[in-house]
């Protein structure tokens, strides 16, 4: 099956493009852009059989990859599963996630990651690569079969949500994950000093009586890190970075050349600590919404290139488990669906440039994985996404596909909608059917 | 007023000054031989206890039948909440027995506020978490005010563990309201992050912080703050931050010596510090009385009416 995708803006950081023009489609690959501003129909195939999408006015873009979801399958069906997660992603624009490793059981073996695999080839609206723990069972003391979860379709590896407090077993961890070349991401957190704690430590956290976690919690974990792939030579990719400290210290192991990378999410360059005020549950994260100080940190290391990614780290949560008492409810913000809006905030309000910030969404977190995602490039799959970027909206919660309603971003008006996601040349999403396609 | 009393630090300071006016009448109706006014008759309190009390839950109940209110107590141990009932769950259960009071007392800060999201009672906070306990406060300023005739302008001295004290964070936001000057005293590691936005006179000397004081504070040093590593022994604790007679020979000549309870002698206060003359402990569980039969009867005129 043939397809066109006509008359778009086309920005593919992956080889610079950025202009209107046509994506051909063959087959679900990529087989050529075009400058052009009408479609001219290909002397490939009959006519006829062409399908042709007109995305005159809207935006096309390598399908969005998200290195950082919580897919809560197998183990947590009642949060999200494989399909309703997946469903969210290509709602959100996304054609690639990478699922974290805490489920039930959790993803520290190939059976587990196997299964994964086989359950997205069937039910999924997009591509899913694993996380594969980096011990068994995420306790911390045994490395888990890294090699052998690689061969399954493991793309990296991280005991996120149960930072591994082992120095030397994270030494090893760097270590013997160099053979399959796959990054150790480090969920960064000093537990022993985050102590339970549940919101960002200071003044607010005393006013609400609620236990603090500090920001030294996250920077010592980084530091901690960065001196182990300095002294392993690893590949160290630092998860949801949060403070200000993280970044200086992440800009400074990239100025000396340790091989590190890190990622932010929308959370973390947009709100503050004040949403907890009130005793928000939605605004109950790990790392915490920190300071403005933070958030203009974060926002600068986006800009000089510290921060490589934005990521969702889509965590989401059944409504009991959020309506409770604030020490009781679970940590995370369900994000697929929002995340791309809230970056594009960026662009509107001057922050980064649309390249850069499509670069942090697509081709960078590809990289990073060693994927060939991310691009559209001759001979890659054909995952795109097609976004209104001057379509206005109003975030609802109770809109989202995703079994997560959990979003401290409800209410909140944004531009920037995927109105139209195909992954392997196939629509997996599409918009109030906005868009005008022929011969479909 | 508004239906539910969750915190001080939200509460209007003529809120506050009504509450200690109108505890001032109900005082003198506990002087009387018969203790018992119809009030609140046909009203229904729950005493909702999530956490060990004796003293806070037994002073809402004498309040609550002093003013002819229906008590039903509900003290849940925490294990069997773990392992059952949502906290949502259960407030909804006890709204459904068509209640109008609910007096929470509970580990987790935040609690009542949720309560009052979800309930139409009037949610009294008995305690939550490190947050507040607005109450003490009330019964706590209701006394420096009858020992004192006023409280704007007095000096008053905090001293323990702030950090984990509910009681001193409320008793910091009422008094400020009221006009008093405040001062903590406590080891670094009991001085909870940003505090000096509420209070900047911050003293770790326990012997200079005293100097001059019209009122001290003491708060309840708890055990389990040692293994925290908040302090290295409750031995050493007395002997640098604990309040001796005399340590207490620094301050004002009339200076009045307040403890929420209960006491651990010899830790936080001297045991005769504690039987002292300077020593008001005992008026300020009476006033606690007082204080809670306001707080009962004017959230009752606050609720709206079905």
């Amino acid at each position: 099956m043939d397809l066109i995708i006509k008359n778009g803006h086309i920005v593919d950081p992956s080889q610079g493009i950025d202009f209107i023009g046509c994506v051909h489609i063959k087959n679900g690959l990529i087989i050529r852009i075009e400058k052009a501003v009408s479609a001219v129909m290909p002397e490939i195939t009959p006519p006829e059989i062409t399908k042709v999408i007109d995305a005159s006015g809207l935006y096309i873009f390598p399908g969005l990859f998200d290195m950082h979801t919580h897919l809560r399958e197998p183990g947590f069906e009642y949060k999200e599963t494989i399909k309703s997660g997946t469903r969210a992603a290509v709602r959100g624009g996304f054609t690639s996630v990478c699922c974290m490793p805490n489920t039930k059981p959790v993803n520290d073996n190939e059976t587990v990651t196997e299964f994964i695999v086989k359950k997205s080839l069937s039910e999924g609206f997009c591509n899913v690569f694993p996380i594969g723990a980096i011990t068994k069972r995420q306790e911390g003391s045994e490395l888990a079969e890294m090699g052998m979860m690689k061969d399954a379709g493991c793309v990296a590896f991280s005991d996120d949500g149960r930072p591994v407090g082992d120095s030397l077993l994270m030494r090893r961890a760097l270590e013997y994950s160099k053979v399959f070349s796959s990054p150790i991401i480090s969920h960064a957190e000093d537990l022993s000093l985050s102590n339970d704690g549940v919101m960002n430590e200071g003044y607010l956290s005393t006013t609400l009586g609620l236990r603090g976690i500090p920001a030294a919690s996250e920077v010592i974990a980084i530091k901690r890190d960065i001196e182990l792939a300095a002294l392993t030579g690893g590949r160290l990719h630092i998860a949801h970075v949060s403070t200000a400290g993280g970044v200086r210290a992440i800009r400074e192991a990239k100025r000396d050349g340790i091989a590190v990378t890190a990622e932010t999410c929308p959370h973390y360059f947009h709100l503050t600590e004040a949403e907890a005020v009130g005793y928000n549950t939605a605004a109950k994260v790990n790392p915490p919404l920190r300071t403005i100080k933070d958030v203009e940190a974060v926002r600068q290391g986006l800009i000089d290139g510290t921060i490589d990614v934005i990521a969702t780290d889509h965590a989401p949560h059944h409504r009991d488990d959020k309506i409770c008492e604030f020490d009781g409810a679970a940590f995370g913000i369900s994000g697929l669906e929002t995340a791309f809006s809230l970056s594009f905030a960026l662009v509107k309000e001057g922050v980064l440039p649309l390249n850069e910030l499509i670069e942090k969404m697509t081709i960078r977190p590809s990289q990073i994985l060693k994927l060939n995602k991310g691009t559209l490039k001759d001979g890659a799959d054909a995952d795109i996404v097609i976004v209104d970027l001057n379509k206005d909206f109003i975030i609802d919660p109770e809109q989202f596909v995703s079994k997560g309603k959990n979003t401290p971003f409800g209410g909140r008006r944004l531009s920037g909608l995927p109105v139209m996601t195909l992954c392997k040349g196939m629509v997996k999403y599409h918009f109030n059917n906005s868009i005008i396609m022929d011969g479909i | 007023m508004e239906k539910d009393l969750l915190d001080i630090k939200s509460a209007a300071t003529a809120d506050i000054e009504l509450i200690l006016n109108t505890a001032s009448s109900f005082k003198d109706v506990l002087s009387r031989d018969i203790k018992k006014v119809p009030t609140l008759r046909g009203k229904t309190a729950v005493n909702l206890f999530f956490e060990p009390s004796t003293r806070t839950k037994t002073s809402f109940e004498l309040a609550e039948k002093r003013l002819s209110t229906d008590v039903v107590n509900f003290v849940v141990p925490t294990s069997s909440v773990a392992k059952g009932e949502t906290l949502y769950d259960t407030i909804k259960t006890i709204e459904s027995y068509g209640i109008d009071f609910i007096i929470i007392r509970h580990q987790c800060s935040g609690v009542p506020h949720f309560i009052s999201r979800i309930s139409n009672a009037s949610v009294i906070n008995a305690g939550d978490g490190i947050d507040e306990h607005p109450t003490q406060a009330l019964l706590d300023a209701f006394t420096i005010k009858e020992q004192k005739g006023t409280i704007a302008g007095l000096k008053i001295a905090i001293i323990g563990d702030i950090s984990h004290s509910r009681v001193a964070k409320s008793n910091i936001y009422c008094l400020k309201k009221l006009g008093a000057v405040i001062r903590l005293i406590a080891p670094h590691t009991l001085i909870p992050p940003g505090i000096e936005n509420d209070v900047a006179d911050i003293y770790h000397d326990v012997e200079s912080g005293i100097a001059g004081m019209d009122v001290i504070m003491t708060l309840r040093i708890q055990q389990e703050r040692q293994s925290g590593g908040f302090f290295s022994s409750t031995d050493e604790y007395f002997k640098f931050w604990g309040l001796t007679l005399k340590r207490l020979q620094k301050a004002s000549p009339d200076v009045i010596v307040m403890h929420p309870g209960p006491m651990n002698r010899g830790v936080e206060i001297a045991s005769e510090v504690a039987d002292s003359r300077h020593s008001v402990i005992n008026a300020q569980v009476t006033n606690g009385l007082a204080v809670r039969m306001a707080v009962l009867y004017l959230l009752d005129s606050a609720r709206p009416r079905k």
